[in-house]
């Protein structure tokens, strides 16, 4: 099927400096895709590329099967949103949400019925007569939507909407932006930093890293099954062993050899991606492998559970952080210096290639 | 590049543009008007300067040889002198001056700050010579306080000693609202850790308040100094036989028709205020890196000597500028200084009636509110298209040059451009000289870059994203700049507009080239009573300025409320 959103060898320069370099990319129609990544991977770009807001040095873009590649904004079919809300703030809310409709010369009442349905869809009734300074920031964002959905565009843009926003406020809008968009059906490309907003939101997650794409999945293969180094260090926590491939899918940490299933030569070098729920406690049966014996370090209380740095000789140097929920802890009336048993899942370790980086700050 | 028929997009190795709409067409044609304008009444008359210092009387190019034959004439070179020490003591003495009281305005809980503040703004509703004039009642032969001029060790006042005094008063509050605006920028968490760790007054002074003004006082400086060497209405009216550059161009252009030497000595005066416009742009990037928005305003503490003392210096400064300026208005009623006091408005009904001032009046008036109208109305299309409309970008850099120059040229030197370029049969626009509209335009392009950076900092205050937000709406960028930024930024048009009509009220080195018998304004027409002897109708005419320009400030102030009721009722 022709996806709905067509990116053919996107790329953008900015003098000597790629910003972005052949993106590939669908999108079906009705998706949700959360574009991923670190500040300065150009993300942010790529999507004021698709809005025609900046032009690309390169490649295609096709929306419903139509070329928009050399469109002005104002000829394609969007609606965005943007950090900053960007309301009109001597305008009303209703004024705000009617800014697009007005200018298509629909009847009067006709405009203040679409206005007052889209202010109910966000959930702010009655606000039509406010000004934006009167709502609090994440009702702004709100009205904001509504006024890019006002039109009934097929794509809407979602530019880092919820950066501004307070934590509970933050958490709270990207699900009701969700549950708007799957009840619209309106295809959606959100640009975000927060991993954990694109792995809760998203259909699909683009994960991109210095102008170009490391991964597209859905959350769960983004995070359970990362495609690079990158995305693996980038979506979630993650434990990264040096190590040495060996023969019969096993590779050695340290002194000691694992079960690992792995394609690399044996001999040589690797590392081990392991996330720390991955690594397991209990249940600890006989007849299990990989296990060996580890020492706490330091205990990170974060609620329900700890975040626990442990050290054991079977690994050489390398600490390992593990997760321990707080019951376990107690019950095995364990703290810094207790010993413990644990188990490396031998499915859920990544091998990749080479030594290990240090982790991006 | 067609796009319809190349619907490949990327040829290798060129940029591909996306493809214009009517309402793109519409900007480009709009800031294009506006580049030609700037163009046509700033770039060429100042290049025309530069030619003719360059040319001969018979416009053959001799390269240097006019300033060689300036470097030997001692009595131009005499001046040059003149002017650079007179600026420069003058600068030593208002700059410290005014950054007291500017620390007494921000730093202290001295009382009434606003009347302190109100009476040092005065000066600028009246042409600068108002000070001079003044000090001619005070000090002049029949003056009132000749003794205490005697007793200081002076003959007369006239000369270096009026000028520089006239000119300590006309700078000050130049001087004044930029180190108040230095030292308003302070982070009071610097204090509170200075506090913490025991720092004694003085240390905190030299160390936080020192250093963190530091730039305002740079730049106090050099705007003192820059206003002072191309000033031209105080040494014409006190400077007696003590000449500087400015009165040096005018004789020379308008009396000797001296045109070269003339450009010589503009180019001269060009050189310290293009100097300070270039330190002061780098400067004030640097002070406003300086403050974040983390910041905690400053909050003085409880200090009565302090306030004490500050508050007696601010009575002094406040006091002598009230008689500096009381006396022009107290003598303009006397029936006949200095032998009969007796109120009268003999000067008035002379000025305004035998020597036509009254005519000149009615042209400062008309050309003032033409000033603000168009002035106001070029400035902010100017910045609103250079801000937030996709500009070219070579003609983006060429209209935000042209608009910083004019801070760069003074007056005198823009008017003597405008003379050498409009004065030429053979330029087209020839049949603009000597008219209100090329004097209107003068003064528009003499103060354009206050009100472009006003314009700029209320644009920049607006999201940036208004613009792609109404593209993705479909709705053109005209009718976001009519519903959206033109309501928003009225305050901001109000203030520009003010600026125009009191300026151009005031103003007398630019015009002073450019007007006819008949375009004559009443900033002008002081100069003539006072070359005529008739001092009593040049203060007069100062004070009736100096009036027209409070309240003009004053209606400008009720349209500010009007404006702000009915366009800025979403603030909440």
């Amino acid at each position: 099927m022709q996806p709905f959103l067509e990116l053919e060898g996107i790329r953008k320069q900015f003098g000597a400096f790629v910003a972005l370099e052949d993106i590939r990319l669908g999108i079906a129609q009705g998706e949700f895709v959360c574009f991923l990544g670190p500040s300065g991977c150009g993300k942010t770009t790529l999507l004021r590329i698709i809005a025609g807001l900046e032009t690309q040095s390169g490649g295609r873009i096709r929306q419903g099967g139509r070329e928009i590649s050399l469109l002005p904004p104002a000829q394609r079919d969007y609606g965005i949103v943007f950090q900053s809300y960007a309301l009109f703030p001597n305008l009303t809310v209703a004024d705000n949400v009617a800014y697009g409709l007005v200018n298509r010369k629909l009847p009067r009442a006709q405009i203040q019925s679409r206005v007052s349905e889209l202010v109910r869809l966000v959930g702010l009734p009655g606000s039509e007569g406010k000004f934006p300074a009167q709502l609090s920031g994440g009702q702004q964002q709100r009205i904001a939507v509504a006024r890019a959905l006002a039109t009934s565009p097929g794509l809407l843009l979602l530019d880092e909407p919820l950066s501004a926003l307070d934590a509970i406020v933050r958490v709270h809008l990207r699900q009701e932006i969700r549950a708007l968009q799957r009840k619209l059906g309106v295809t959606t490309i959100m640009v975000t930093h927060d991993q954990e907003e694109a792995l809760s939101v998203a259909d699909r997650i683009v994960v991109m890293n210095q102008g170009h794409i490391e991964q597209v999945g859905t959350p769960m293969q983004v995070y359970r099954d990362p495609a690079s180094p990158f995305v693996a260090d980038f979506v979630g926590r993650i434990n990264v062993l040096p190590a040495t491939a060996e023969h019969d899918a096993r590779v050695r940490i340290g002194p000691t050899s694992f079960v690992c299933p792995h394609q690399q030569p044996p001999g040589s070098a690797v590392k081990i991606y392991l996330r720390p729920e991955d690594v397991l406690a209990r249940p600890i049966e006989p007849g299990h492998t990989n296990v060996f014996d580890a020492r706490i370090d330091k205990v990170e209380f974060l609620g329900s559970y700890c975040l626990v740095r442990v050290t054991s000789p079977a690994l050489g140097e390398h600490a390992l952080t593990v997760y321990l929920s707080l019951n376990f802890l107690a019950e095995q009336q364990l703290d810094v210096g207790g010993r413990l048993p644990l188990r490396l899942m031998p499915e859920r370790m990544r091998v990749f290639v080479g030594e290990p980086e240090p982790l991006p700050a | 590049m067609n796009a319809a028929a190349a619907p490949a997009a990327t040829r290798p190795g060129a940029t591909p543009r996306l493809r214009s709409t009517a309402s793109d067409h519409l900007a480009a044609v709009a800031v294009s008007l506006v580049a030609l304008t700037l163009v046509a009444f700033l770039a060429l008359p100042l290049l025309s300067i530069l030619l003719q210092a360059v040319q001969d009387n018979q416009g053959r190019f001799v390269a240097l040889a006019n300033f060689v034959a300036y470097a030997r004439t001692p009595a131009l070179l005499e001046s040059l002198w003149n002017s650079l020490w007179v600026s420069a003591l003058v600068t030593l003495l208002a700059v410290p001056s005014a950054f007291v009281f500017a620390y007494a305005l921000t730093r202290s809980r001295m009382r009434f700050k606003p009347v302190f503040r109100g009476i040092t703004l005065i000066p600028l509703l009246a042409p600068s010579l108002l000070s001079a004039i003044s000090l001619i009642y005070w000090f002049g032969n029949q003056g009132a306080a000749k003794g205490l001029l005697d007793g200081l060790g002076f003959d007369q006042i006239y000369g270096a000693p009026g000028i520089v005094v006239a000119e300590w008063f006309a700078v000050f509050p130049h001087a004044l609202m930029i180190l108040v605006t230095a030292l308003t920028a302070a982070d009071g968490r610097l204090y509170e850790a200075a506090d913490a760790l025991g720092t004694s007054t003085r240390r905190k002074f030299l160390t936080i308040t020192l250093p963190g003004a530091k730039y305002g006082l740079i730049s106090a400086s050099l705007v003192v100094f820059t206003l002072v060497i191309t000033d031209f209405g105080i040494p014409k009216v006190i400077g007696g036989n003590f000449n500087v550059l400015a009165t040096d161009v005018f004789k020379l252009v308008i009396g000797q028709q001296d045109f070269q030497r003339g450009a010589v000595v503009a180019l001269l005066l060009l050189a310290p205020a293009a100097l300070t416009f270039s330190v002061d742009h780098f400067v004030s990037r640097r002070q406003t890196a300086m403050l974040t928005a983390r910041a905690v305003p400053y909050r003085p503490r409880h200090a009565p000597l302090r306030d004490r003392l500050l508050t007696a210096y601010c009575v002094g400064v406040a006091a002598l500028m009230l008689a500096m300026l009381g006396m022009a208005v107290f003598a303009s009623f006397a029936s006949f200084w200095p032998y009969n006091l007796a109120p009268s408005l003999r000067h008035y009904t002379m000025g305004l009636f035998d020597a036509e001032v009254g005519e000149g009046f009615v042209n400062s008036l008309t050309m003032a509110a033409g000033t603000a109208l168009f002035g106001t109305l070029l400035v902010f299309v100017g910045a609103y298209l250079l801000e937030k409309t996709p500009v070219p970008a070579a003609l983006r850099s060429i209209v935000r040059l042209l608009a910083i120059l004019p801070m760069a040229v003074p007056g005198l030197v823009l008017g003597l451009g405008y003379i050498f370029f409009f004065n030429d049969p053979a330029n087209p626009l020839n049949g603009l000289y000597h008219t209100m509209a090329l004097l209107t335009l003068c003064t528009i392009v003499h103060f354009y870059t206050t009100g472009h950076l006003t314009a700029v900092t209320a644009l920049k205050a607006l999201d940036a994203e208004f613009e792609a937000v109404s593209a993705s709406l479909k709705v053109p960028f005209y009718k976001t700049f009519w519903r959206v930024t033109l309501p928003i930024c009225m305050p901001a048009l109000v203030d520009i507009a003010r600026y125009f009509f009191v300026n151009a009220m005031t103003t007398i080195s630019a015009v002073v080239f450019l007007y006819s018998p008949s375009t004559k304004v009443a900033s002008i027409a002081i100069l003539n009573l006072d070359e005529a002897g008739e001092i009593g109708a040049a203060a007069a005419c100062a004070v009736m300025i100096a009036a027209a320009s409070s309240i003009a400030t004053f209606l400008f102030w009720l349209l500010a409320l009007w404006i702000g009721r009915r366009t800025q009722a979403w603030k909440a």
